[in-house]
This record gives C-alpha cells, sequence and structure tokens, in this order.
C-alpha cells in the first residue's frame, strides 16, 4: 500500500519566532495589523508499506532523529492511505 | 600531533582551521563526512561554514553522517573535539553538548568582532586563559542564539565556557556563546577563533584554543 505522509513542524509554545515576529511587522508596513504569527514548516512524501501502524511508527522515529529537534519543536503527523 | 579537521559538502572554514592547527604546532589533516573510522587521530575539529546548506536546521543533517560516529568514539577515548560556529551546531544536534543554537533574536547574519568572557577553564582549548578573562574574537552566524532547557545544570557541572562580555548580540541565554560537555573535553562555541590567530587578523586570542591540543 502506498501512503501519503505530511509532518508539520512548529516552534513549541513560547519559543521565540523571529521570522514570525518580522512577519507581524512587515505585514504593519503594508497597513495591516497581525498578531499571534506563527510559522511551521511542512514536509511531505510518499511510503510504501504493508501497514499503517508501521509508517506511524517509522515517522515519529524520522521526527525524532533527524526532522524536527525535540528541543524546541512540536510535530503533528498526518498519514493517508493512497 | 595529529587533528582532524571535518569536511561536509557546505563546510567553508576547513582550510582557515587547518591554518590555525599549523600555526598552533599540531598537524592537520582533512577528513571527509563519510570516514567512520578515526582512530588515528588525537582530536577533531568541526569546522563553520553551511554544511548541507543548513537544510531542516543548522548542522540537523550533517549530525547523523557516518564521521559522527567516529567522532563518539573519539569522545569516549577522551580525546579532545572542538566545534566551531556550524561546527557548534551539529555538536548540538547530535547532543554531545547540552543545548542548541537556534535563529538570532534579531534574525540577521551578524558577522563582527566582539568581546568574549572565559567562563570556565577546564576545557583544553580555555586552559591558557585565566577564569573572567576578556578575549576578542569575531563572530559569523544567523544561528547563534543559546538555548537550553538545563541552565541549573550546567551552571552546577561547570558547562558553560565562553560568553559574550557586556553585549550580547543574538539573543543567547546568559549570553552563552560556547558550552563543553560533561567531561570538559568536547567545546562547541560560536565565535570563530581560527579568525583571530594572526597580528595581521587583528587579534591572536583565538591561537590558545588550538594549542589546547597539544
Amino acid at each position: 500500500m502506498i501512503f501519503d505522509i505530511e509532518v508539520k513542524i512548529s516552534l513549541k509554545e513560547g519559543m521565540l519566532n523571529p521570522e514570525a515576529t518580522q512577519i507581524e511587522r512587515s505585514l504593519d508596513l503594508l497597513g495591516y495589523e497581525v498578531k499571534d504569527a506563527k510559522t511551521v514548516e511542512i514536509i511531505q512524501f510518499t511510503m510504501e508499506e504493508d501497514s499503517e501502524d508501521k509508517v506511524n511508527e517509522d515517522v515519529v522515529d524520522m521526527c525524532e532523529r533527524l526532522l524536527c529537534n525535540p528541543v524546541i519543536h512540536d510535530y503533528e503527523i498526518t498519514v493517508k492511505a493512497q | 600531533m595529529k587533528i582532524g579537521v571535518i569536511r561536509f559538502p557546505g563546510t567553508n572554514c576547513d582550510r582557515d582551521v587547518a591554518q590555525a592547527i599549523a600555526l598552533a604546532g599540531a598537524t592537520p589533516e582533512y577528513i571527509w563526512w563519510n570516514e567512520e573510522n578515526l582512530t588515528d587521530f588525537d582530536g577533531i575539529v568541526i569546522p563553520g561554514g553551511f554544511s548541507y546548506g543548513d537544510y531542516l536546521r543548522a548542522g540537523a543533517m550533517a549530525s547523523i553522517t557516518p564521521v559522527i560516529d567516529g567522532i563518539k568514539v573519539l569522545v569516549k577515548e577522551e580525546k579532545p573535539v572542538l566545534g566551531i560556529c556550524n561546527g557548534a551546531q551539529i555538536l548540538g544536534e547530535i547532543g554531545l553538548v547540552p543545548g542548541i543554537f537556534i535563529t538570532n533574536e534579531n534574525p540577521k547574519f551578524n558577522c563582527e568582532w566582539v568581546d568574549l568572557k572565559v567562563s570556565s577553564t577546564r576545557t583544553p582549548f580555555t586552559k591558557a586563559f585565566k577564569k573572567g578573562q576578556k578575549v576578542e574574537i569575531p563572530i559569523a552566524h544567523a544561528e547563534g542564539r543559546f538555548y537550553t532547557e538545563n541552565i541549573d545544570l550546567m551552571k552546577d557541572q561547570d558547562q558553560i565556557v565562553l560568553q559574550f562580555k557586556d553585549r550580547n548580540p543574538n539573543g543567547s541565554m546568559e549570553a552563552i556563546t560556547g558550552v563543553c560537555d560533561e567531561s570538559g573535553l568536547v567545546l562547541a562555541m560560536m565565535p570563530h577563533p581560527e579568525r583571530a590567530c594572526e597580528e595581521i587578523l587583528g587579534s591572536t586570542d583565538g591561537l590558545n584554543f588550538f594549542k589546547g591540543f597539544l
């Protein structure tokens, strides 16, 4: 079975996000007043595997070992069979 | 005294570091990222640059390469390891030193001379200094803001090695810009000592870091 996987990576709540702060400031230059800006990174890929459980297990492992740094990041995994 | 200089795709301070090692009186030798056996080496420098284009996070991709396994073996053998700038980010990603270096508070690439305070002299790289001594070494990074969840433990274990003096240019926690592992043999520092090893460069304060290998 082929699965579509999406990993959404965000900074943990309360972490300083200089990029988001600058987005707020720059939007202000355009005349928009926005608050609570956040940025997330989305990584998408496919995997061929027999079970969805195995895919989930592998993707959690990928997040912990490479895709995220658990010290500063939260992540959300979405797995859908094609 | 043979000191390995690690090269990843995107490393760009390797030749400056090799020059600094030679000036200090040791013999530098380049090591490519896929070399796993480093047992011939007496110490290692992971130089600065932009390994793997800083993709995902600075140092993330480099932290899972075969040469890192070789470095971990050397650390167990109590050989000294110095990570500079991107090398420091890599050591943070591996978890060989506490904490992580993330995007500066003001998210610009910050390249300037700074005054540092030597906060611990127990590492081989800082043993030639006096505790509290001021040293002048440049920084050059956009992701150098030190962050940790374990600041108290680091203090208890004397793991804060270098701090910005007077002015904190990147928003680092407690102005920290150099940290070591529990043993003190692994030092991760954002400033570039190899750029302060000759009078013509403006300072020779950096040379002592490399003499630490001798």
